[in-house]
Parts: C-alpha cells; structure tokens; sequence
C-alpha cells in the first residue's frame, strides 16, 4: 500500500519545467494528497492560468504515483487558493540562489504599479535595494524584470500572485 | 452569470489574446514585445479556464465554431497595428473587464467567483502595463482619437447594467455601444487563420 508520505516525496522530485532548481512542493502547487485503496487524488492549484507547462506538470504527477504503483488522479483546481505566499521557505531560499528574486508577500490589496516602481525589491545577488523596474513582464508571466543599480545586474523578479 | 455570457467572455480573451500575440516579434520595443506576448498568453489562458468550466472539451468551444458562434465583442476583433490604438483599446478593455470581473467575483456559483478571483490576480500586470501607458500617452491627440473612436466599442464589451461605472472611470459621455451578436469584418480572416489547423485535420492533428 503507497503512504500519503512516499507520494509527497515523489512529488517533491518533479522539477518545475521552467525553473527546475525548485519542486512542484517547493512551489506549493500541490494542495492536497489523498490515498484510499491504491487510488492517489491530487489537488493541483496551477500558478498561472495560461501556463504552458500546465499539462506537462499533470502528466509527470500521474508518472510518478503510477510509478509507486497507485491509480492516479490529478484534479486541476482553478481558484484563487494559491498565492505565492505558499512557495515554501526552502522554495524561496531555492529561487534565490538560482538568481531570482522571491515573490513579496501578497497584501490585503492587488499589487500596484507604484509599488513595483518602488526600490523595496532586494537584488538576489548582492542583497541591495536600489533596484529598478526595468519591465512588468518577463519571459514567463511569472516575472518581472529588474536591474540593481548596485551591482548593475540585471534580474527576475517573481510577481506577486 | 449565463453560459452565454460567460462564453462571451471567453471569446473576449480568446481573440483579444490572439490580437495581443500579433505584436510578438514586432513590437516596437523588446520590452513591449515581452509584455505583448505574456499578456496574450494569459488571456488566452483564462479563455480555456473558462471553456473549461463550460464544456469537457475547451479546445472544441475555442476552434470548431462558426464565426457567427463566436460572442467576443467587436473591440477585441479589431486588427490594430498601430500603436495609439492598440494601448487604447488595451486600457480600454483592461477598464472594462476589471468591472466584469469583479462583478463576477460575488457569482452565485462558486466555481465561477473562484475563477473570476485567480483570472482578477493575474489582470492586476495587465492593468498596470494598460495603466503605465495611459499615463505616459493621456495628453497625446494622437492617443485620444484612439480612445474616442474606440469608445463606442469599449461600451459593448459590458452589459448595459455595468457601463455606468466604464463611464464614469473613462471619463467620456456615454454613447451607443456597438453591441456584441454582430461581428466586424475584421474577425473572418482571424478565425480564418485562427481555425485553419483543426479544420484541415478534423480527427485530430498530432505533434
């Protein structure tokens, strides 16, 4: 019989595909894990609505609890249950070693344009907070670009969600 | 919310996602090409989250209508190469549909309000891109035209009961929308293109 444990740990080895340097876990995507009689329901809070690797991310979920020799399924969860205050400490510590900026924490209030204007956002490498907007979008929708005028690299800068 | 008008607000993504990716590769800065192509990616993810609530198969609802099936409203049909115009009827739409939206957040059906709340999260970059624009292009004649000939347009993208406020945070008179249920012409060489591959391969097209 598969534990709820052995499928969080499978889980946790499924690389988000455009960032791999953090897990499915580490993103805190997955909202639940439920085994009964052989049968894995997994509850999937995708990041963004029109992500790509959306059907890839289900796929590899299914991979890994069939592997574990369960019947899975895997229910895409399409409300706003997730937020990217539900990236993991470790998740955030991941992200920024890799060069990206982690999320700040989601306010009671949408973020607003004055606020990513703003220089509250602290450089990945070299920990400064003379930063720039340098464009709301990124190369995924996920982020947003930035440039320290500390140490004048340019970064990612993950969107409050 | 209806079927019918959910549907409408589908196809409002759908082919206002497929006019934003138009400016892919030719935008006039890089920076605005980045943002054109996330933005459409994003509205073309809501409209499948929202054919998803309406049908098994949202790939179906999305390419396998007739034109006239399609409910967008005629500003999101619009072929806008031109910049005033495009950051116009952008902010336009992106005014419009945040009233659409948060009206939809109180639906009665919760899977709905659910979905109006995760789309609203990721309209807040929309509204601030639509909104940086606006602020840098508000006093240009060029960019008001834009937005005074679109605003009859802007107006059908909302039912009658919610246009109260557009007018209010546009800042124009109200005049006669040009109501969603006729299409423009613009729209048949889109769905043309649009649907080309699931009409030339009706079994299913593998990759």
């Amino acid at each position: 019989m598969v534990a709820e444990a052995q499928v969080w740990e499978a889980l946790e080895e499924i690389p988000d595909p455009e960032i791999p340097v953090v897990s499915l876990v580490d993103l805190g995507v997955i909202r639940s894990v439920d085994v009964a009689n052989g049968h894995v329901r997994i509850e999937f809070t995708p990041t963004f609505l029109g992500c790509p690797a959306l059907e890839f991310m289900k796929r590899a979920m299914e991979e890994k609890v069939a592997e574990l020799g369960a019947e899975p399924e895997v229910q895409v969860i399409s409300d706003d249950s997730w937020s990217t205050d539900r990236i993991t400490p470790a998740g955030r510590e991941k992200l920024r070693a890799a060069g990206f900026a982690p999320p700040a924490p989601r306010e009671a209030t949408a973020p607003k344009l004055v606020q990513l204007q703003s220089n509250a956002f602290r450089c990945p490498y070299c920990g400064s907070t003379e930063t720039r907007l340098e464009n709301i979008f990124g190369p995924t929708p996920c982020r947003s670009l930035r440039y320290c005028e500390s140490c004048r690299q340019p970064f990612e800068q993950f969107k409050t969600i | 919310m209806n079927a019918q008008a959910l549907l409408g607000l589908a196809d409002d993504e759908l082919v206002l996602g497929w006019r934003d990716s138009e400016w892919t590769g030719i935008a006039p800065m890089l920076e605005e090409d980045v943002a054109f192509s996330s933005i459409a990616q994003n509205e073309i993810g809501h409209a499948r989250a929202v054919y998803s609530l309406l049908s098994d198969d949202p790939d179906a609802l999305a390419f396998d209508r007739e034109l006239e099936e399609y409910r967008c409203a005629p500003l999101v049909e619009l072929h806008l190469l031109e910049w005033a115009h495009t950051i116009a009827r952008r902010w336009l739409y992106e005014v419009a549909d945040e009233i659409r939206i948060t009206a939809l957040k109180d639906d009665s059906d919760a899977a709905v309000a659910g979905l109006a709340a995760k789309i609203d999260r990721e309209e807040a970059y929309h509204r601030m891109h639509a909104e940086m624009w606006h602020d840098r292009l508000r006093d240009e004649p060029r960019f008001r035209a834009a937005v005074e000939e679109l605003w009859p347009y802007a107006l059908g993208v909302l039912p009658a009961e919610l246009r109260g406020e557009l007018v209010a945070r546009v800042g124009l008179d109200e005049v006669e929308a040009i109501e969603r249920g006729t299409h423009t012409d613009e729209l048949a060489p889109m769905w043309e293109e649009m649907t080309i591959v699931r009409r030339s391969a009706p079994s299913g097209a593998q990759w």
